[in-house]
């Protein structure tokens, strides 16, 4: 689950780390008197969406696509500026290297005091599946894409593996210091930032905190400039706070009703739905089709224990996508059983009225029982004995390669 | 013979009186797998019955093990819970047997309870981990076997195929594949496709290697991470047994996460692409298809000399 910048920076604040002052507006109006209270003569004028490369974005009109403006994060030097970036941005759409063509809806805004910057760092937090622990990196090179650096000049960054039983320590974090080259009251206040970031990582189960650019002040203070935090959603649990974070409107409407019938839904743009269960044979579906040259149009786990009602949802969800052209039902019954499968995919094919070619694939559990389910229904279900076979199906169905 | 499981180990279920352990508790019973009772702090003293059979309960795993002197644990403790019940487990094989292997087949862990669990497990070296996230590890028996996890006991039968997977469903299709063959399995291990977990390919590898009653291996991974190319580049000196590959995603975009928390591509890392590379480079036989695993693995066996 991904966070807006403001409401990183609110989390960093309160964990002790030094944010510049900051207020989040959703209107022009109050953009201008965040300007009038900030008291701050250059102030940045900043579109807060769940994507990275904000700056480099451009601003476009939703409905013609004309560009509206170069930028989603603009440095105003005036009233006038922060009156005029700001009403570019609202109710516009930033479309970035991470959002897509499409782009994203601005709907708010992070207007932020200016800052005298000595130099811009990159540092990052992150749970390393190598090493099966925290890993904080830290490089020179802020302000740039950290994955150019990383392939360029990998020596510019610099890792810290925190051991689980004994944290993070004083050395570790005087070494990465150093390796930034910050000394005297610089390599402190960084000392004592990491300190208050890393705790704040491990309090709030974060998954991931991207710095980009953590910057040296004229006076040798260390200053979030941006914040990227995600969160950990198996920790939901813990965090009831996460609710009022969560932004909606960043979703996909789809995937949140899917999530909240314990299905597992992610939209794709190709014209075959898939209804699998377990994550890696939906993966290795939507590979399958594709390798005899359909295109999935979803990825979509139903679980382990789906019962008739959820497999019902699936499918709407499946058909409210208007390019599904087709559908691929794979099932391997562990704990589910085929049977109850195919008396839920005949309901909801009944319920839907479906109109597209359906092919289901059965095995494991009571898979005889389940296929002689299929094959007494009148309904035009096409059935397969094998994950090739169930592909190679339903791509010739819906008229073949594309 | 098998790997870290015999036919007849004993096995204790941690949460045997929930919904859940119960109703695996009752599957693995009737697969033959040797239950010999569970834990669930506060019911100790109670009994559960299974396939018609009393089994105690007790209230720590201290005392699960010294009465019963088991060999292995599995977990189907709920999330919020599920961390300390391996390090419960854990501390206790140590203290009691100095060895003991942990399942847990609790999906939904947070990342960081995991980052403690497997820290806590690693200091108690003669504890493996499997899981958390994952179908269990499963040694099929000339009658039954041992049976630890949710997986469908009667898709499987004994053989000489070793299995190691990150998915569950995926490991189901690749044993329905062996048997396609007419081959069954040694041992199965679902290792789990969350970020932070215990037993990784390469100890798998290892064990399946030394195993004089394995003669293949079949390897499935999915996008995301580096543990496929790092066993592959281990496998390719220290592996003579021949290894079939596939690896789930090719069709996953970047950034997005497909179901399991540790499948997403991020910063262009872990892509099916590198990691059916890896494997060629290491002379893996790889399946496109998860269904051509069982073709794939026969001509293997027949270019060793194995059929």
């Amino acid at each position: 689950m991904n966070i807006h910048e403001y409401q990183g920076k609110m989390l960093l604040r309160a964990a002790g780390v030094t944010v510049l002052e900051g207020v989040h507006c959703t209107t022009v109006e109050q953009a201008l008197s965040a300007y009038d209270k900030l008291g701050s003569k250059v102030v940045a004028v900043k579109s807060q969406i769940h994507a990275g490369g904000r700056g480099k974005g451009t601003v476009m009109n939703p409905a013609t696509r004309d560009v509206v403006m170069e930028g989603g994060v603009k440095i105003a030097f005036s009233r006038e500026e922060v009156d005029t970036y700001s009403t570019n941005i609202l109710g516009n759409l930033l479309v970035t290297i991470q959002t897509g063509d499409e782009g994203k809806l601005v709907k708010n805004l992070y207007i932020e005091a200016g800052c005298d910057i000595a130099h811009e760092y990159y540092l990052a937090l992150l749970v390393d599946r190598d090493n099966k622990s925290v890993l904080i990196m830290a490089s020179t090179e802020g302000g740039m894409d950290i994955e150019e650096v990383a392939e360029h000049t990998p020596e510019l960054i610099h890792k810290v593996t925190v051991d689980a039983n004994s944290g993070l320590l004083g050395f570790q974090k005087r070494d990465l210091g150093m390796a930034l080259g910050l000394s005297g009251s610089a390599l402190k206040s960084f000392g004592k930032m990491l300190s208050s970031m890393y705790t704040m990582f491990c309090n709030e189960d974060c998954a991931m905190v991207e710095i980009n650019p953590l910057v040296r002040t004229g006076a040798d203070e260390i200053v979030a400039l941006d914040a990227k935090i995600s969160f950990d959603e198996n920790a939901e649990f813990r965090h009831k706070n996460w609710d009022d974070l969560r932004d909606l409107s960043e979703e996909e409407d789809t995937e949140i009703r899917a999530k909240e019938t314990g299905l597992s839904y992610v939209k794709l743009d190709g014209n075959i739905g898939c209804l699998v269960n377990g994550a890696g044979l939906a993966m290795a579906t939507m590979d399958v089709i594709k390798l005899y040259g359909g295109e999935p149009a979803n990825f979509l786990d139903v679980g382990g224990g789906a019962d008739e009602e959820q497999v019902k949802t699936a499918f709407s969800i499946i058909l409210e996508d208007p390019n599904v052209k087709g559908i691929l039902v794979n099932i391997f019954g562990g704990i589910m059983r085929c049977d109850i499968i195919a008396r839920g995919v005949i309901a909801a094919t009944e319920a839907l009225s479906l109109q597209v070619p359906l092919v289901v694939r059965l095995a494991g559990t009571n898979v005889d029982e389940g296929k002689a389910i299929l094959a007494a229904s009148t309904l035009n279900i096409h059935s397969a004995d094998d994950l090739a076979e169930g592909a190679q199906k339903i791509v010739a169905l819906i008229g073949g390669e594309q | 013979m098998a790997i870290w499981i015999e036919e007849d180990a004993k096995v204790l279920v941690q949460g045997i009186t929930g919904k859940q352990g119960m109703f695996h508790a009752d599957k693995m019973v009737e697969y033959g797998t040797n239950i010999v009772g569970g834990c669930t702090p506060g019911k100790g003293g109670q009994t559960v019955d299974l396939q018609g059979m009393d089994f105690p309960v007790w209230d720590s795993m201290t005392e699960a093990i010294i009465a019963t002197d088991a060999d292995a644990t599995v977990i189907y403790v709920p999330p919020p819970f599920a961390a300390e019940a391996i390090m419960e487990a854990a501390d206790a094989f140590d203290s009691i047997k100095g060895e003991g292997v942990v399942v847990c087949i609790t999906e939904g862990i947070p990342t960081l309870d995991m980052v403690k669990a497997v820290a806590y497990v690693n200091n108690r070296p003669g504890v493996r981990l499997i899981g958390p996230n994952c179908p269990g590890i499963i040694t099929p028996g000339d009658t039954g076997g041992a049976k630890i996890g949710i997986m469908p006991g009667h898709i499987h039968a004994k053989g000489r195929i070793g299995i190691v997977s990150k998915s569950g469903t995926l490991t189901y299709e690749a044993v329905a594949q062996t048997m396609s063959i007419n081959e069954g399995q040694s041992t199965c291990i679902g290792i789990g496709g969350d970020p932070v977990n215990g037993t990784g390919f390469i100890e798998c590898l290892a064990a399946f290697e030394k195993d004089p009653h394995t003669e293949a291996i079949i390897m499935i991974g999915e996008i995301g991470g580096n543990a496929e190319q790092e066993a592959a580049a281990w496998a390719a000196t220290n592996v003579t047994k021949p290894i079939v590959g596939f690896v789930a995603g090719a069709t996953a975009p970047p950034g997005k996460r497909m179901g399991h928390a540790g499948a997403i591509i991020s910063g262009g890392k872990g892509t099916a692409e590198e990691k059916f590379e890896a494997f060629r480079a290491a002379g893996i036989a790889c399946a496109m298809d998860p269904s051509e695993l069982g073709k794939v693995l026969l001509e293997s066996l027949k270019s060793a000399g194995l059929r």
